[in-house]
């Protein structure tokens, strides 16, 4: 056992939170594909139902495969702990549930993905929880925003559709003269290109469906933990839990508090958990996080200089180009690459931008049209036409959303079969 | 790792060598500040500790009984040999255990998570005692047999060696 060393990202991507047991020796780690555990007596199974034993109770709560992910993600992001959940949106919901009280407000940037928007505006109204919106270009938005209610400042490493990227330093430090936690969406960076807990943030989630899988293959979720935030007069942490005889989750597990109140009540609760195959699956994407990052990162730079270049094309919103506002900020927060997710925009055929979109759909032929990013495979959607087609171009405009934008997800293709590909939809669109 | 202690002082007071030659060496764990209210984080860690077998005798003079053992008023009333003194007690209070600690020749002092009072340490130190501070005895005990990494969280535990996990 080495805790000596400080072993290295892509050391930890393969080895962290997996011991090889002792009676199988099994290499890979083991899919644990069951419901419940035996306990060793009455009296253990009660001091695990009171939280006094740490252990296996039902999958609902915890699985020796799903804990071996959440231990590998928390060590690549530099967390104190992670949960698993059933999807990023899960992970939105169990973590703001377990910050937020009915009555209480947060406040998110409007850089948001759309589903995100949705859960915060609508789902969240019905809990009594109120999302104020601001635009994260300015940090005095952010300031004007917060009101003695503010439990939560939100946002995402890198906001979609505008490849803008967050300004980790003056967002965090207005959250800590605020003494409120600041929670990033990390799913767009992943932990290798980007890691919010080294710039101030509080706790990180991720849709791990998207680079943490890499393939496409699970829907998943996860929060990490810093374990930095004082929650010691944070009403919801710190506040007497009733169904745990009046526990103190933040006195009794200190900064596994918040991740212990998460899972023992919210995720219990909710019942939004992750099955052990797909922790499996995810578990075999971070094994190759960083080899797969690199290659999507320099085919997406490369896709979007050929963008750039293109006549055809009326912008690009990549934070890795130096014409993009957030260049600079990209190079301090992204050194590696500023992710291979982004939007461009085609000028208008015959005057009528959405119908300019809907065809390049039509004749791309390697570049798959899907409503999802972070696979091996490049994807590509043009929401105008796709998930808000109903939408009139007024209402478009108010969701951000310009009728010839397309949103790429780079993959792992060989990048002049990309270009090419690129090239022939769009010669066949300006016929 | 979550502390307020400097690089060196970690080396020295959280030692992962001396945490584990502590929770595998001891058997006789005397709590200082041990609660009788289940949901008092004191409370949580003896009962982990007695359900991990260990013996664990409450220090505690307003109580008779705790966690089914029976209740001592100090240290120095405790009629048997004393490995661990694991302390739940403000940091100003801290000396005056050590000192007792010393006095009844127990072999390790440990300072409970958010608990530092350095003076106490390095007197500690000075008598040969092993000393951890600011540490969780339950959390280092789950982080060294698995138990942590049940509930999701970062042992920083790396190996590709087969290994139960120890105790």
């Amino acid at each position: 056992m080495s805790e000596k060393r400080k072993f290295g990202f892509e050391t930890r991507m393969l080895h962290a939170g997996h011991i090889p047991d002792s009676y199988s020796g099994s290499r890979a780690v083991p899919i644990y594909q069951t419901a419940g555990y035996v306990f060793d007596s009455p009296e253990y199974a009660a001091s695990l139902f009171e939280l006094k034993q740490y252990g296996n109770i039902y999958t609902r709560i915890s699985n020796p495969t799903t804990a071996v992910f959440e231990e590998r993600i928390a060590s690549l992001e530099g967390g104190t702990g992670a949960l698993a959940t059933a999807s990023g949106q899960a992970a939105q919901l169990i973590t703001m549930m377990t910050l937020l009280q009915p009555g209480d407000e947060f406040v998110a940037s409007s850089h948001l993905y759309g589903g995100t928007y949705t859960q915060f505006e609508h789902t969240f109204k019905k809990l009594s929880v109120k999302v104020h919106f601001v635009d994260p270009m300015d940090i005095k938005n952010w300031e004007k925003a917060i009101t003695p209610k503010t439990r939560v400042l939100y946002g995402e490493t890198i906001g979609n559709p505008q490849g803008s990227v967050f300004d980790f330093e003056g967002v965090s430090e207005l959250a800590k003269a605020n003494g409120i936690p600041l929670v990033i969406d990390n799913t767009l960076a992943s932990p290798y290109l980007c890691r919010p807990l080294e710039w101030g943030a509080d706790i990180v989630l991720h849709s791990a469906t998207k680079f943490i899988n890499g393939h496409g293959t699970s829907i998943a979720g996860v929060i990490i933990d810093s374990g930095k935030f004082d929650f010691s007069n944070y009403p919801s942490i710190s506040s007497p839990s009733i169904p745990y005889h009046n526990l103190n989750f933040f006195e009794t597990f200190g900064h596994y508090g918040f991740l212990m109140k998460a899972r023992c009540e919210t995720l219990r609760d909710t019942g939004a958990t992750i099955g052990p195959f797909d922790s499996f699956l995810l578990i075999q994407g971070l094994e190759t996080l960083s080899v797969r990052m690199d290659r999507h990162v320099s085919n997406a730079l490369a896709v979007a200089n050929f963008l750039k270049n293109h006549p055809m094309v009326d912008w690009v919103n990549y934070a890795g180009l130096p014409n993009h506002p957030h260049f600079d900020r990209a190079k301090k927060y992204l050194p590696k690459g500023a992710g291979s997710v982004f939007a461009f925009g085609l000028k208008a055929i015959n005057n009528n931008p959405r119908e300019t979109g809907k065809r390049l759909l039509e004749e791309l032929e390697l570049f798959s049209h899907v409503a999802n990013l972070g696979d091996c495979k490049s994807l590509v959607i043009h929401p105008a036409s796709t998930t808000h087609q109903q939408l009139s171009d007024e209402e478009l405009k108010r969701a951000n959303i310009k009728p010839e934008l397309i949103r790429l997800s780079i993959g792992l293709e060989t990048i002049d079969d990309l270009l090419w590909d690129l090239e022939q939809a769009f010669h066949a669109i300006s016929r | 790792m979550n502390t307020r202690l400097s690089a060196d002082e970690r080396n020295k007071f959280q030692n992962s060598d001396l945490i584990r030659k502590i929770l595998n060496g001891s058997r006789t764990i005397a709590i200082v500040g041990l609660s009788d209210k289940k949901e008092r984080a004191s409370n949580f860690v003896g009962s982990y500790l007695k359900s991990e077998r260990y013996t664990i005798i409450p220090v505690n003079p307003l109580k008779q009984e705790i966690l089914g053992e029976k209740c001592y008023p100090d240290l120095a009333s405790i009629p048997v040999p004393v490995d661990v003194v694991d302390i739940f007690r403000r940091p100003d209070e801290c000396m005056n255990v050590v000192k007792e600690a010393i006095a009844i020749k127990a072999k390790a002092v440990w300072m409970q998570l958010g608990i530092i009072n350095r003076d106490a340490a390095e007197l500690a130190l000075q008598h040969g005692l092993i000393v951890v501070m600011d540490r969780c005895m339950k959390m280092e005990h789950g982080r060294y047999n698995g138990n942590l990494h049940w509930a999701g969280m970062n042992t920083e535990i790396i190996t590709a060696k087969k290994v139960s996990r120890f105790i």
